[in-house]
């Protein structure tokens, strides 16, 4: 090449930058991790009593998952530019698919049927994740109209499959994989909440340093150029749905667990939390950018605006107010950051 | 003359629209073609069809260094070396300069795993070397949607010539650079013949494909009208003829000698 090299050692300015540039890198992380500290902070003066003991985290610690396991997942989806508001109905799917596998053996066998049950469980989210991403990508249907559409439909099958009945799941206890998910780590920590951990350190891993993750962000950023590229962008993002959806009966199945009873209404309120906790995490609406930092930092912001409320003696009602605020303002926040960098 | 790649008789419909008819188009080895034609001419689709995004309408046939390809797809035509800078569609915007140079070719071990260190430093090196750049504002980790257009053509081209691209198709590269821009951009594109690779240069703009480009095939309404080697013409013979073109549908004033 003829326009070769002038090459210039980095000059020490560069590397006196460095700790500026890796500030401004994490900026979004930062700042994250200040609102949650200002939010604790504020109601703990609010209310002493209720952030002083240590019942308040152990409840945010076994419920935050509920919606955090699916959050997680959640983030490669938007950062790969789709959506996914199915995942409420199919953790009722997935406890569904476990309702009638269990019940096959409930009579002769119910250990086995809880293990069978539990796969089935996993199987029938990973199914309804995949049939997603192929209605998404095959059909060429918009993420937001086709997982409405398959978000009614999952809840219609659970009604039909289940009858509108619940069902108890203490013959789950029997088994290893009560004290394995919902069990408590030396009477304190929730083991839902270790898993929340583990879900979030594979996803990490493998969103930032795995091909899979390279072409998530490469798919949500610029789908035309990523697929000239080579990139194969359909398989990646079918893949992000069936993670998602997999998850999904994951986290049904915790919920389960840990109030011992299937309710057909199972996820229905997991909507609003689980995406406010992606798009108040920094991951943009627009695709792209996203980390699986900010959601889990989010999520715990999330959970704990509810009992902050609560405890500061406001009513409850301002909860889905807030929930609604946060993600409106963070969705705006991201419009006006991406126009400024256009 | 060996050719790197052939195309005959190729035609292209959607639906009702004919965008190609019974178009032969060849480029030969180490040779910078360049494609003239108004909007609408065919250009995109014959690049589309080159680059596997597009199948041809049967009939057509694809010969990449004498051997027939049966079904071009895109991860065919780049495991054959056909690379492609597009003004607006090369480059994330979002990530950084390691992720576009290494874009749908990651460094990864056989389970998948990035090497991350040996791409940025990878980056670093092209950085130095071929993409001039000498800022220590830009690094590996820079974001590309901050850099000029000339810098993101450059970082188009680099990556394709680093990946031992044997052809490479410039789709409309020097479009809203500034002069200085575009000298630049022509020359990356001289680099790619110093390489001894093969490139088709397609551009509306003939004052920049005639001083670099071997042979100009000039595209109309979905066919070849016409195609000189530059020393056939000179450059104002060459206007001429374009801009009959575009009156009469012909470049020759007497169609016989064509």
């Amino acid at each position: 090449m003829n326009s070769v090299a002038e090459t210039r050692p980095l000059s020490p300015t560069a590397q006196r930058g460095g700790l500026a540039k890796l500030l401004r890198k994490y900026a979004l992380q930062i700042a994250l991790i200040f609102v949650a500290l200002l939010i604790w902070a504020f109601f703990f003066w609010r209310s002493p009593r209720t952030f002083g003991a240590y019942d308040i985290y152990n409840s945010l610690m076994s419920t935050t998952p509920f919606f955090a396991l699916m959050a997680i997942p959640l983030t490669l989806v938007v950062i790969a530019k789709e959506i996914d508001l199915s995942f409420g109905s199919v953790m009722a799917w997935g406890m569904a698919a476990f309702d009638v596998v269990f019940l096959l053996f409930s009579q002769t066998n119910p250990q086995l049927g809880v293990y069978l049950g539990f796969i089935a469980c996993l199987l029938a989210g990973l199914f309804a994740g995949w049939l997603n991403g192929i209605i998404v990508v095959k059909l060429g249907i918009p993420s937001l109209v086709a997982t409405i559409g398959t978000q009614f439909f999952w809840r219609g099958v659970v009604m039909v499959v289940t009858n509108g009945q619940g069902l108890g799941m203490t013959p789950v206890r029997e088994t290893i994989l009560y004290p394995l998910l919902v069990g408590r780590i030396g009477g304190v920590i929730p083991m839902q909440f270790i898993w929340t951990i583990i879900f979030a350190i594979v996803t990490w891993f493998f969103l930032n340093h795995h091909k899979f993750g390279a072409h998530v962000y490469l798919t949500g950023d610029n789908v035309d150029s990523a697929r000239l590229m080579g990139v194969d962008v359909e398989r990646t993002k079918i893949l992000t749905f069936a993670i998602v959806g997999v998850a999904a009966a994951f986290a049904g199945f915790v919920v389960s667990e840990e109030v011992l009873f299937l309710w057909p209404t199972l996820g229905e309120g997991a909507l609003l939390n689980t995406l406010a906790s992606v798009f108040l995490g920094g991951t943009s609406v627009f695709g792209g950018t996203g980390t699986i930092f900010g959601t889990f930092v989010a999520a715990f912001i999330i959970a704990i605006i509810n009992p902050g409320i609560v405890a500061a003696g406001w009513m409850a009602y301002w909860t889905e107010l807030i929930y609604g605020l946060i993600i409106v303002v963070s969705v705006a926040l991201q419009a006006v950051l991406r126009r400024r960098l256009g | 003359m060996d050719y790197v790649l052939q195309l005959k008789n190729v035609s292209k419909t959607f639906g009702e629209v004919a965008a190609l008819h019974h178009v032969n188009f060849e480029v030969g080895n180490n040779e910078i073609v360049g494609l003239l034609g108004d909007n609408g001419a065919g250009k995109s689709t014959l690049v589309k069809i080159i680059t596997g995004y597009h199948q041809p309408d049967a009939g057509g046939e694809i010969y990449w260094k004498g051997q027939q390809i049966d079904h071009l797809s895109v991860a065919k035509a780049r495991d054959l070396g056909v690379e492609v800078v597009y003004q607006e569609r090369a480059l994330a915007d979002l990530q950084s300069l390691w992720r576009n140079i290494f874009m749908g070719r990651e460094l990864s071990n056989r389970w998948g795993l990035l090497d991350i260190n040996a791409m940025r430093n990878e980056t670093q090196k092209l950085m130095n070397t071929a993409m001039g750049f000498t800022s220590s504002a830009v690094t590996p980790e820079s974001v590309v949607g901050t850099f000029s257009g000339g810098e993101r053509q450059g970082v188009a081209i680099t990556r394709a010539l680093y990946f031992e691209a044997e052809l490479i198709i410039l789709d409309e590269p020097t479009m809203g650079l500034s002069l200085t821009e575009t000298q630049k951009c022509l020359d990356f594109v001289a680099g790619i013949k110093q390489a001894g690779k093969s490139a088709i240069f397609i551009d509306h703009n003939i004052v920049h494909v005639y001083p670099v480009a071997d042979r100009i095939v000039v595209l109309d309404r979905g066919a070849v009208a016409g195609q000189f080697m530059k020393g056939e013409l000179t450059f104002d013979e060459l206007i001429d003829r374009l801009t009959r073109l575009a009156r009469t549908g012909s470049l020759e004033s007497n169609p016989h000698t064509a």
